[in-house]
C-alpha cells in the first residue's frame, strides 16, 4: 500500500476542536464534516487539498476531545495519512479504527515542508520526500494494526475475523 | 518487575497473569459509555457490525448531555436516534432529559462506575473514574460501537508517572489547582500514551468531588487515565451510590514507574491557565490586571456540589460585577435539587449569576454562554483551546470554582482571598 501527494504543515498541539470545531458535531455525515476540516486553524485547507494529499504536523497531534468526527472529516477531504512528530492517544486509535493511515516519525515531521512532494510506504514505513530528495523511516504498525487499517477499519475487520 | 494499579486492572481483566507496558491486549469492559454526540457515529458504525445486538444492556450508558435539551434540529434528530436505539436494544441506563446530567459526573452519581472496573467511553473525559480506582479511558466511536456489540476493546498497556501528593493545601486550593499545576508542570503532551497514578498522604485531603476533578484532566496532560487508590473515602462514595461488587486494586510495591514527581500541596497556590492550551498556568500571584466578560461554573470537571458550595460561600452577600454574565450549571438533577435544598441557587441568582438546568453548554461552545471575538471569561472547564467556547478570537482561561466564583465579583481575576478579606 503507497500513498502520494502534497504535504500540508501545522505545528504542535494541533487540537480536535480545530480539526472539526464543535459548531460542526450536529452532523456525523463525513462529507459534510470534510467542509470544515481544519477551518479554524487553516480557511484554505478545504478549498485546496487534492485527493491522496498528506498532512505532516509537530507533537500530539489531535488532542482534545475524543471526537471520531475529526480523523473522519480528515479522511474523506480526501488526505491519504497523516505524518507528525506524536499523536494524541484517542486520535491514534480513533484513525486506525476508521482506517485513516498515521505515522509517527520525528525526523520526517521535522524536516518535510509544506507543498513537499511525499511518498509512503505503509508495509517498510519509509516515507520519501522527493522535493528534498530525502528518504525516512517511520514506525511500521504492528501486524494487527495493519490488519486493521488494509480493511479500511476496526468494523470490517472484526467481520472478516 | 511488578506493575502498576493501572496495569493490574488491565491484566484482570484480558485474564493474563501478567501485562507489561506496551503490550497489546484485548481486555473484557464492564462499562460503555456513549453520549449525544458520539453515540450517533456509533450506531452507524453498528449497522455495519455482522453480528446483531449489544453485549449487555446493563453495560452500557448513554447519556444525553452536550447540546442537550436539544439546541437546534440537528441535535434532537441526533437525540432522536440515540432515543430509538436506547429502546430497540433495552438499554438501561438511557438518559434523557429529566434524568440526564453532564455524563461524568452523572455515572458515579447513580453508582454505574466503580474500583475495579475497565471502561470506555466516547468521550476523552470518560478518564474521570480513576478517581474511584478504575480503570477509565476515552475512546472514539468506533470504539464504542465494537465495544458495544462485543464487550471488548484492544489496548496498548501504558506505562505510568507517578505523583505523590503530600500535605494539606490551603483553603482555597483543590483539585482544579493540583491538576492544573501538574499540566503546567508536564505539559499537555507530558503524560501521552501513559496513566497518571496518584499516590500519597495528601490525597486524604482530598475530598471524592476534587478527586474526580483530578483524574477528569488527566487526558489534558495527555493521559490514557489517571487512577487514585481505593480508601475509606471512596468506598463510602460507592456505598452512598450503591456500587457494590468492586474490587480494590493496588500497585506492587516493585512497580516499575517512567518518571516520579512529588507535589507538596501545601505549596501550591490558586492557578489559572491561560488561553489557549491548558499547560500554560500561571499561579493567581503572577495573573495582573485582566479584565474578564464572562464566568462559567460547571462541566465534568467542577459542576459538583462541593464546587457550588465553594462558589457560595464566596459569592454570598455579594453582586456579580458590572457587565459580568456568569453562568452557573450544576451537573445532574441530583447535585441541581441538592444546590437548591441548601439555599446554594438563592446565593446565586440574588448575586446576578443565572442558573441552569444541567448541560455541557458552553464548555465545549455548544449553546448557552457563546463568545463574541475579544471577550474573555474564566472558567471551571477543562479546555482552552482556540474558539472552544465560541469565537476564535475569545479567550478562555481555566480556573476553579473559588477562583471563578471571585472573579465574578470583582470583573477581573481574582485572588478568592481579595473577596473573602
Ligand atoms: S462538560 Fe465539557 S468536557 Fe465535560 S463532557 Fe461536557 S463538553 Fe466534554
Amino acid at each position: 500500500m503507497n500513498a502520494r501527494g502534497t504535504v500540508f504543515k501545522y505545528g504542535d498541539n494541533v487540537d480536535t476542536d480545530v480539526i472539526i470545531p464543535a459548531r460542526y458535531l450536529n452532523s456525523s455525515d463525513p462529507k459534510e464534516l470534510a467542509q470544515h476540516c481544519m477551518e479554524d486553524i487553516d480557511k484554505d485547507f478545504v478549498n485546496n487539498v487534492k485527493e491522496g494529499d498528506i498532512i505532516v504536523a509537530d507533537k500530539n497531534f489531535g488532542c482534545g476531545s475524543s471526537r471520531e468526527h475529526a480523523p473522519l472529516s480528515i479522511k474523506a477531504s480526501g488526505v491519504s495519512c497523516v505524518i507528525a512528530q506524536t499523536f494524541a492517544r484517542i486520535f491514534y486509535r480513533n484513525a486506525i479504527n476508521i482506517g485513516l493511515p498515521i505515522i509517527e516519525c520525528p525526523e520526517a515531521a521535522l524536516e518535510i515542508k509544506a507543498g513537499d512532494d511525499v511518498e509512503i510506504d505503509f508495509d517498510s514505513g519509509v516515507i520519501t520526500d522527493h522535493t528534498l530528495g530525502k528518504e525516512f523511516k517511520g514506525q511500521p504498525f504492528p501486524e494487527f494494526m495493519q490488519k486493521i487499517i488494509s480493511s479500511e477499519g476496526l468494523i470490517s475487520y472484526l467481520n472478516n475475523k | 518487575m511488578g506493575m502498576t494499579m493501572t496495569q493490574k486492572i488491565l491484566a484482570h481483566h484480558a485474564g493474563l497473569e501478567k501485562v507489561e507496558a506496551g503490550q497489546l491486549i484485548e481486555a473484557e469492559l464492564d462499562m460503555v459509555l456513549g453520549n449525544d454526540i458520539t453515540t450517533p457515529v456509533a450506531i452507524d458504525v453498528m449497522e455495519g457490525i455482522s453480528r446483531d445486538g449489544v453485549f449487555d444492556n446493563e453495560k452500557i450508558s448513554l447519556v444525553m448531555d452536550h447540546f442537550v435539551p436539544n439546541k437546534d434540529i440537528k441535535s434532537a434528530e441526533h437525540t432522536k436516534q440515540v432515543r430509538e436505539f436506547a429502546k430497540k436494544y433495552n438499554i438501561k441506563n438511557y438518559f434523557d432529559v429529566g434524568q440526564m446530567g453532564i455524563e461524568h459526573a452523572l455515572l458515579p452519581e447513580k453508582g454505574l462506575v466503580k474500583a475495579g472496573d475497565c471502561i470506555i467511553g466516547a468521550d476523552s473525559h470518560t478518564c474521570t473514574y480513576g478517581a474511584l480506582g478504575a480503570f477509565s479511558t476515552g475512546v472514539g466511536s468506533t470504539d464504542m460501537a465494537a465495544g458495544m456489540s462485543s464487550g471488548r476493546a484492544w489496548f496498548k498497556v501504558p506505562g505510568a508517572i507517578r505523583f505523590n501528593l503530600i500535605n494539606k493545601p490551603s483553603k482555597w486550593v483543590g483539585g482544579k489547582d493540583v491538576i492544573l499545576h501538574i499540566i503546567g508542570m508536564i505539559g499537555v503532551d507530558g503524560a501521552l500514551y501513559r496513566s497518571m497514578e496518584f499516590t500519597g498522604d495528601g490525597i486524604q485531603y482530598l475530598n471524592m468531588d476534587d478527586r474526580f476533578t483530578i483524574a477528569n484532566m488527566a487526558i489534558e496532560g495527555g493521559a490514557k487515565n489517571g487512577i487514585f487508590p481505593v480508601d475509606d473515602l471512596t468506598r463510602e462514595y460507592m456505598k452512598e451510590h450503591g456500587a457494590t461488587g468492586y474490587t480494590e486494586y493496588e500497585a506492587d510495591p516493585d512497580a516499575v514507574y517512567d518518571e516520579e514527581y512529588t507535589i507538596d500541596l501545601s505549596k501550591l497556590r490558586p492557578t489559572v491557565s491561560f488561553p489557549h492550551l491548558p499547560e500554560n498556568t500561571k499561579t493567581i500571584d503572577e495573573v495582573g490586571d485582566l479584565d474578564i466578560d464572562q464566568v462559567v461554573i460547571g462541566s465534568c470537571t467542577n459542576g459538583r456540589i462541593s464546587d457550588l458550595r465553594r462558589s457560595a460561600e464566596i459569592i454570598k452577600g455579594h453582586k456579580v460585577a458590572d457587565g459580568m454574565r456568569c453562568i452557573i450549571i450544576p451537573a445532574t438533577q441530583e447535585i441541581y435539587l441538592q444546590a437548591m435544598e441548601e439555599g446554594l441557587l438563592k446565593i446565586f441568582i440574588e448575586a446576578g449569576a443565572i442558573v441552569s438546568t444541567p448541560t455541557c453548554g458552553p464548555c465545549l461552545g455548544g449553546y448557552m454562554g457563546i463568545l463574541a471575538p475579544g471577550e474573555r471569561c474564566v472558567s471551571t472547564t477543562n479546555r482552552n483551546f482556540v474558539g472552544r467556547m465560541g469565537h476564535v478570537d475569545s479567550e478562555v482561561y481555566l480556573a476553579s470554582p473559588e477562583v471563578a466564583a471571585a472573579s465574578a465579583i470583582t470583573g477581573k481575576i481574582s485572588d478568592p482571598d481579595e473577596v473573602m478579606a
